[in-house]
């Protein structure tokens, strides 16, 4: 794997309020490697996530995505940088109501200006490789939860996203169910050679990923032995 | 559960004499099964035998309690070498794990540390019987599962046990 990171955080600090969520965070991500993001809730894993990913500016510290500084962007350009470059999903929630599971899928697509046919056909092709086929015209409300989450998979995917964002992408779904989602997630990545950030707090979702790291009171246990490494 | 690391663990806090480190040892981890008094002092005149304890004074009287045993610096490497050593990831380990965080407890080693490598070690097994459910069959992935399912479980307590470190360290220490 190269030693050259494709997204990284260095010494992140981050309050909301008075409260602190990040205090001095660093974490890297090789291209290619699927990391897990580990840690209690509250620990600050989602928030490291947030701002990895440009959402969230930290008050201090530097964000870096392929070598490239984040935090110093402005909105414009990072919201270019997430919607070209990045991939999301999460637990909930996640389908616009009013589309069908075709046209949500086709959505980053049409957003980053591709015309309408193009981009539906792209998007149907992924629907029987997730196995999601006959279900291209339901609206989110006709998915079960484990189709609904393939269908935002599906979406986070079909930009071939260097960095796929994924906060507790199971959360929601039962465990054969999450399963499925983890093992499309994986293997999909792979083939695409995407990153993937995965944000779980549930050891069994961790497993899938190729490293660890524990987030604990805003800053990240990466299994470094002292004197070691940056 | 291992005796004689536990025993030995137990003189590195202070030394004592072999009805003590029984006492102890009931308290802690006995769990309702008391050691035998042969099997302290036949494990302590073996960890003698091999240099990790010497017998500091021999009092009045006859019989083994008269002696105090103390911790030799081999005794001790010993016993920090197995503190800070995951244990083999497997069901039903939670004896040892236990008995390694209340004695790191007690003796002010850092537990966090030696839960978190556990830890990964977990989930470093987690990891290969993922990949092996990924890739095998049907059958391959019932087993795995049951692999996976018990070292969640080992995984939830390591969690659990983390949080509660400070309040524990607090009951062990006196």
């Amino acid at each position: 794997m190269s030693t050259h990171p494709i997204v990284e955080a260095r010494d992140v600090v981050l309050s909301f309020g008075e409260t602190p969520a990040l205090r001095g965070a660093d974490i890297s991500a090789a291209p290619g490697e699927i990391l897990a993001v580990m840690g209690p809730s509250g620990s600050g894993k989602s928030t490291l996530l947030h701002c990895l990913a440009g959402i969230l500016l930290p008050a201090s510290g530097e964000i870096r995505f392929d070598g490239r500084r984040v935090d110093t962007m402005n909105e414009t350009q990072r919201s270019t940088l997430r919607r070209d470059r990045f991939g999301f999903v999460f637990q909930f929630g996640q389908l616009v109501p009013e589309l069908t599971a075709e046209e949500n899928v086709a959505l980053p697509l049409l957003l980053g200006g591709a015309r309408r046919p193009a981009a539906l056909t792209k998007a149907r092709s992924w629907f029987e490789r997730l196995g999601l086929g006959g279900l291209e015209h339901r609206r989110s409300g006709e998915l079960s939860g484990g189709q609904a989450q393939r269908v935002a998979l599906a979406r986070s995917l079909v930009t071939a996203p260097e960095v796929l964002f994924a906060d507790e992408p199971t959360g929601s779904l039962d465990s054969l169910t999450g399963e499925q989602v983890m093992d499309l997630l994986v293997t999909t990545a792979r083939e695409q050679g995407t990153t993937v950030i995965l944000v779980t707090h549930e050891p069994r979702v961790a497993a899938y990923a190729d490293r660890e790291v524990i987030v604990r009171d805003g800053r990240v246990n990466a299994y470094v032995p002292e004197g070691v490494g940056p | 559960m291992s005796v004689p690391l536990t025993l030995l663990g137990l003189l590195d806090r202070e030394p004592s004499h072999g009805y003590e480190l029984k006492r102890d040892y009931d308290v802690y981890f006995g769990r309702g099964k008391p050691l035998p008094f042969g099997q302290v002092y036949a494990t302590l005149g073996r960890l003698a035998r091999d240099g990790k304890v010497v017998v500091s004074e021999v009092g009045p009287g006859v019989g083994p309690d008269r002696k105090r045993y103390v911790i030799t610096d081999q005794g001790a490497t010993e016993v920090e070498t197995w503190l800070a050593e995951p244990v083999e990831p497997e069901p039903h380990l939670q004896t040892v794990l236990f008995a390694k965080v209340v004695l790191a407890l007690m003796l002010g080693r850092p537990a966090e540390q030696y839960l978190d490598s556990q830890r990964r070690a977990h989930l470093r097994r987690m990891r290969e019987l993922t990949e092996l459910k990924r890739t095998g069959s049907l059958v391959d992935a019932l087993l795995a599962d049951h692999g996976l399912f018990h070292l969640e479980a080992d995984l939830r307590w390591i969690e659990l046990t983390g949080a509660r470190l400070d309040t524990l360290a607090k009951e062990v220490r006196r």
